[in-house]
């Protein structure tokens, strides 16, 4: 299978110019931890991609990898999964299960063809607020290397 | 007494009419009477041995008068005892005079002597001898102690005390039994050290495996280090079992766990300091006098090791003394925030030094004087008064020989505080008797195990993350659980107190409302969809699923689910949703998210 | 069962199948002269030498009753689905193919391209050394001849034509067919969109095995276990068992004959998508909180994609393996 041509990979032609490829991001950010962190980014006026929008789950054991699958299929070009670091999850064994599916469904994907760098599950602890920045930033950078996903384009009946 | 149904036996003690139980000693009696019989051979807590005889009284019995040692003489129904007869008093002369002649120099002897106006003897004097053979320790030793390290050795006037064979004991455990009962002074505790079994003094903690924990200590009793304890790791001495009057100690007693059911708990665990000698710079463990400001604390604290007096390792007074700030605080080695203390506690350690040592040379090394609070500046600008030296510029190194050309010199062994003296612009080495470092604060080394175990987050510093900055500093995310104090982050007493009060005030809330509101984000099960397959009990980390064996299905317990959904995204058939998160839900907001 | 007045026009047809829907519809044994009692046949391509423009003579919604079976896979299923729909009062989505994609739809995980090449050149009992591929047009002396196009991706029925109702299995079990036949006839029929025939748990709700509450340690291929216990849960034991995650109604006959459950009654009634449901009960049970050792099990299982979409890829989110770059299809 051929390469990802020059177009998807460059940023679109517009009459107003070169408008410069965003990746939509989506997080599914753990209450306790990595939610905590962003919000505390924010409040802390830390600069970094708004790239990410942020949907808030109770733990990172609530993400179902269904989520993470119609995410892509919709359109999302990665996905961002934060929780508490292991041994500090606010349920004890939460993110363990999450690492466990998150893992698996790694591996699914790449069968998919979807690239690694699109699914990342970071522990990010409430306090890390600079981590979060920094994760979203080279999350975002490096999804942003790899180009649109685009899925529905793969299959969708003309 | 009166509960007893023995026979009591009837006595005069000195014209007082009396009674005793069975077995005991006119010692024994006339103690309960507060009739004064001198003794040095005795000690109620072994048994009586008569080796001194000054306990010397006289008993009528039947008519027939006799001289008994009141320590050993069992009282019988009917005796007369007079214990400062005129024969009394006769006898204990002449036993007092016999002993002056062998043991002229022994304080308690000559002292007893004078009291019955024996100051010269009429024997011939032999050289004084400390030890009286009174045999205490020998039965301290056996009765108490139970180690036999100690016997009588020949017979007569060649009699004395030693080791079995003379040699090294082997039993010997150093516990001092000995030496706390010689009425003489014979035997030191410094003798027994060196001995098989040595309780190492501990400069900080207790000195005594008996003593209350803390000054202040709630309840303020004492209790047995189990580790130092000679009974407990030994099992012998118990010598504090048998003087302990209300028999208050128990050595089968355990360190016990008690569980309490609370509604909220404060968390207020406080801080550690800074390790300096993590900081190899400033030679902490490696060159002498230099010390924490916390050492220091203990050492000019009233009641500390040195009682109060600043010294160097060599016992002198330092004429000169660095307090360097910012030692682990303000460092990107180390912790980059402020400790918020240190320079206030630094401008009191440099008070106590003046105050102690007025003609001393004290240096502030600082890189910033942070003084904000009531009373603070004032108390700066009083140091600055106190002649003070205040240096603009952090510490850098400590160490024990010059290292710039440009190193103010001093007579004798000095320790040299390299700095940049930012205000001069020059870079300057203070030749000093003592250095202190100002560590700065550290969350606990358990702090992450608390905050696992009370479901806390932390910041990136350690401390405990408070619910909201500004909002709610007292809360955390767990509702019902505080944080007050220096776990919460560094500083003073003020703001802790002012901090503790607001928890307490927090918690007190919740006790007050009685009721707890529950997120209603909990997990149910629907009933048409579950099949039973239990993947969702192996993942609820609460127990909290429980499996209904009439319907084959899974059941959630509504309390006890804490409502994270991880058995939302578990279960394979879909029959579990989350109240507020269920998938429709959470695809809504992905939709909405995806929506270009 | 009771006789309408006028006998119900029926029809059957194959898409992207094997055969073996049309087969199973002939498992529902001597009832099926309860079905020739009851139903006229119009169309069967299996059985009768029905043409397409016998068909497409019918009036609009002549057929009562059509049971699809196959995926599309090219033009030719998708045309027929259209014309089927049009003459259909009720479609019906019959087996995993045309429900879900089924094994034809596993052909996701590659290109076109990728398939011909296996098809036609790759493939060990394949000689083709002019590297001849089909072609939808070719020309004959002077005729011209058509094939239909074959598509890049594998779709499932209700993809191209509303589907009134589904029928899991590959291929339904005769309980499954005779009680959605019976629910046709009786006109007992849920909301259209539903699964008709089938149960709505899961297979473990069918499953005599016992499920403790054990953790896995280490998954098993097929290859490495000979008996399982008879008694307990196969996913228990290390066997990959679909059941959890599959609609019941099967009466969990794999698991009967000792074989793990591979998921052909697709997910169950509240889940879309079945492999990202499985993904997530596997990485729930997994008794390990070390992650390289969680990573250790995982790697055990070889092909997650092709254990967990067996039959379901048209039914999943992703629905194919991404085609970067590659020729777009063409219809």
């Amino acid at each position: 299978m051929a390469d990802i041509t020059a177009a998807e990979k460059s940023p679109a032609n517009t009459a107003e110019g070169i408008v410069p490829f965003e990746p939509k991001i989506i997080g599914f950010l753990c209450w306790w931890c990595t939610y905590a962190a962003s919000d505390m980014a924010g409040t802390s006026r830390l600069k970094y991609p708004p790239n990410v929008s942020i949907i808030r789950v109770m733990c990172s054991s609530r993400v179902d990898p269904s989520f993470v699958m119609r995410a892509f299929a919709e359109g999302a070009d990665g996905v961002l999964i934060g929780g508490c670091h292991p041994g500090q999850c606010h349920y004890i064994s939460g993110n363990y299960k999450t690492v466990a599916r998150i893992s698996l469904l790694k591996k699914m994907l790449s069968q998919f063809g979807v690239e690694d760098e699109r699914l990342r599950l970071e522990w990010i602890s409430a306090g890390e607020i600079h981590k979060y920045a920094k994760v979203v930033t080279d999350m975002t950078e490096k999804v942003r290397k790899l180009g649109p996903l685009n899925w529905r384009k793969n299959f969708e009946p003309k | 007494m009166e509960e007893t149904s023995e026979k009591l036996l009837k006595l005069t003690i000195d014209g007082i009419e009396t009674e005793a139980r069975e077995g005991e000693t006119i010692l024994q009696v006339a103690e309960r009477l507060l009739i004064d019989i001198p003794t040095l051979c005795h000690w109620k807590f072994v048994k009586p041995y008569g080796a001194c005889r000054i306990c010397t009284v006289e008993v009528e019995v039947h008519g027939k008068t006799r001289m008994v040692p009141a320590c050993t003489y069992n009282v019988r129904d009917g005796i007369v005892v007079q214990t400062r007869s005129e024969e009394v008093i006769k006898h204990r002369k002449m036993l007092l005079e016999l002993m002056l002649a062998r043991h002229s120099q022994v304080d308690v002897v000559r002292k007893l002597a004078h009291e019955y106006g024996v100051d010269t003897t009429r024997f011939e004097e032999m050289p004084s001898e400390q030890c009286i053979n009174c045999g205490l320790c020998v039965r301290v030793c056996a009765e108490v102690v139970g180690a036999n390290a100690l016997t009588f050795v020949k017979r007569g006037t060649e009699r004395y005390v030693s080791t079995p064979f003379e040699g090294e004991s082997e039993t010997c455990i150093a516990c001092g039994a000995c030496a706390y009962v010689c009425p003489t002074g014979h035997i030191k505790v410094e003798d027994i050290r060196g001995r098989k079994y040595v309780v190492s003094e501990l400069a900080l903690g207790p000195t005594t495996p008996i003593h209350i924990p803390f000054a202040a200590a709630i309840p303020g009793i004492p209790v047995i280090d189990a580790q130092s304890c000679i009974h407990m790791q030994t099992g012998g001495c118990g010598i504090c079992s048998k003087v302990c009057e209300p028999d208050a100690i128990d050595y089968e007693m355990q360190d016990t766990f008690e569980e309490m059911e609370v509604g909220s708990i404060i968390l207020a665990t406080g801080f550690k300091t800074f390790d300096p000698a993590r900081a190899e710079q400033y030679g902490y463990g490696r060159l002498d006098n230099v010390i924490t400001s916390l050492e220091f604390e203990h050492m000019s604290h009233a009641s500390g090791v040195t009682g109060g007096a600043l010294v160097k390792e060599d016992g002198t007074e330092p004429k000169s003394v660095a307090i360097l700030h910012c030692i682990g605080s303000r460092d990107k080695n180390f912790n980059e925030y402020c400790s918020r203390v240190c320079c206030m506690y630094s401008l009191k350690m440099a008070h106590l030094i003046r105050e102690k040592i007025p003609d001393a040379d004290i240096y502030e090394l600082y890189i910033d004087m942070r003084c904000p609070g009531s009373g603070y500046e004032e108390f700066y600008n009083r140091l600055l008064e106190e002649g003070v030296h205040f240096i603009r510029g952090k510490g850098v190194e400590v160490s024990s020989a010059p290292t710039l050309a440009t190193a103010e010199r001093a007579e004798g062994k000095k320790l040299y505080v390299r700095c940049e003296d930012t205000l001069l612009g020059v870079p300057r080495e203070l030749p000093v008797d003592m250095v202190i470092l100002s560590v700065g604060l550290e969350p606990t080394a358990d702090a992450e195990e608390i905050a696992r175990v009370f479901k806390i987050t932390s910041k990136a510093d350690g401390f405990f993350m408070e619910k909201h900055p500004k909002l709610a500093p007292v809360d955390t995310l767990s509702d019902g659980i505080f944080i007050a104090g220096c776990a919460q982050g560094p500083k003073d007493i003020p703001d802790s107190v002012a901090q503790g009060a607001a928890a307490a005030a927090a918690a007190m809330s919740l006790i007050d409302a009685g009721e707890v509101a529950l997120e209603p984000i909990t997990s149910v099960v629907d009933e048409e969809v579950c099949t039973g397959c239990k993947t969702c009990m192996v993942v609820c980390p609460f127990g909290a699923i429980s499996y209904d064996e009439e319907k084959h299905i899974s059941v959630i317990n509504d309390v006890l689910c804490k409502a994270c959904g991880c058995c939302v995204a578990a279960c394979p058939s879909g029959a579990i949703t989350q109240r507020g998160f269920d998938d429709a839900q959470i695809e809504a907001e992905l939709a909405a998210l995806l929506m270009s | 069962m009771e006789q309408p007045k006028e006998k119900l026009k029926l029809g059957v047809y194959w898409a992207a199948s094997c055969g073996g829907c049309d087969i199973s519809m002939l498992e529902i044994g001597e009832k099926i002269l309860i079905v020739d009692e009851l139903a006229d046949i119009v169309l069967w391509p299996c059985i009768a030498d029905f043409k397409y423009k016998d068909v497409k003579a019918y009036p609009d919604k002549y057929i009562d009753v059509t049971f699809f079976n196959g995926a599309i896979r090219n033009s030719e299923a998708e045309e027929i689905a259209h014309l089927l729909r049009e003459k259909s009062k009720i479609l019906i989505a019959y087996g995993s193919c045309s429900y879900e994609g089924g094994i034809p739809a596993l052909a996701n995980f590659y290109s076109k391209e990728e398939v011909f090449d296996r098809a036609y050149h790759e493939s060990q009992s394949t000689v083709n050394p002019d590297r001849i591929e089909p072609k939808t047009k070719h020309t004959e002396n002077g005729y011209e001849l058509y094939l239909p196009e074959f598509w890049e991706t594998v779709r499932k029925l209700s993809d191209i034509v509303d589907v009134d109702y589904f029928i899991p299995g590959c291929p339904p079990a005769e309980n499954t067919t005779w009680a959605a036949i019976e629910a046709i006839v009786s006109g007992e029929l849920p909301p259209t969109g539903s699964v008709i025939g089938a149960g709505n748990k899961s297979v473990c709700d069918e499953c005599p095995r016992e499920r403790k509450e054990t953790k896995i340690k280490r998954f098993k291929r097929p290859h490495e276990y000979v008996a399982p216990d008879p008694e307990q849960c196969l996913l228990e034991q290390g066997i990959i068992c679909m059941g959890p995650a599959t609609r019941s109604g099967c009466e969990a006959r794999c698991i009967n004959a000792g074989m793990p459950c591979r998921g052909c009654y697709g997910p169950c009634a509240d889940v879309y998508d079945q492999g990202a449901k499985m993904i997530s009960a596997i990485g729930s049970v997994l008794e390990s909180e070390d992650e390289e050792e969680i990573q250790r099990v995982i790697d055990e299982i070889v092909d997650p994609a092709g254990l967990f979409y067996r039959f379901s890829m048209s039914h999943s989110y992703l629905v194919r393996r991404r085609l970067v770059g590659a020729k777009k299809e063409t219809k």
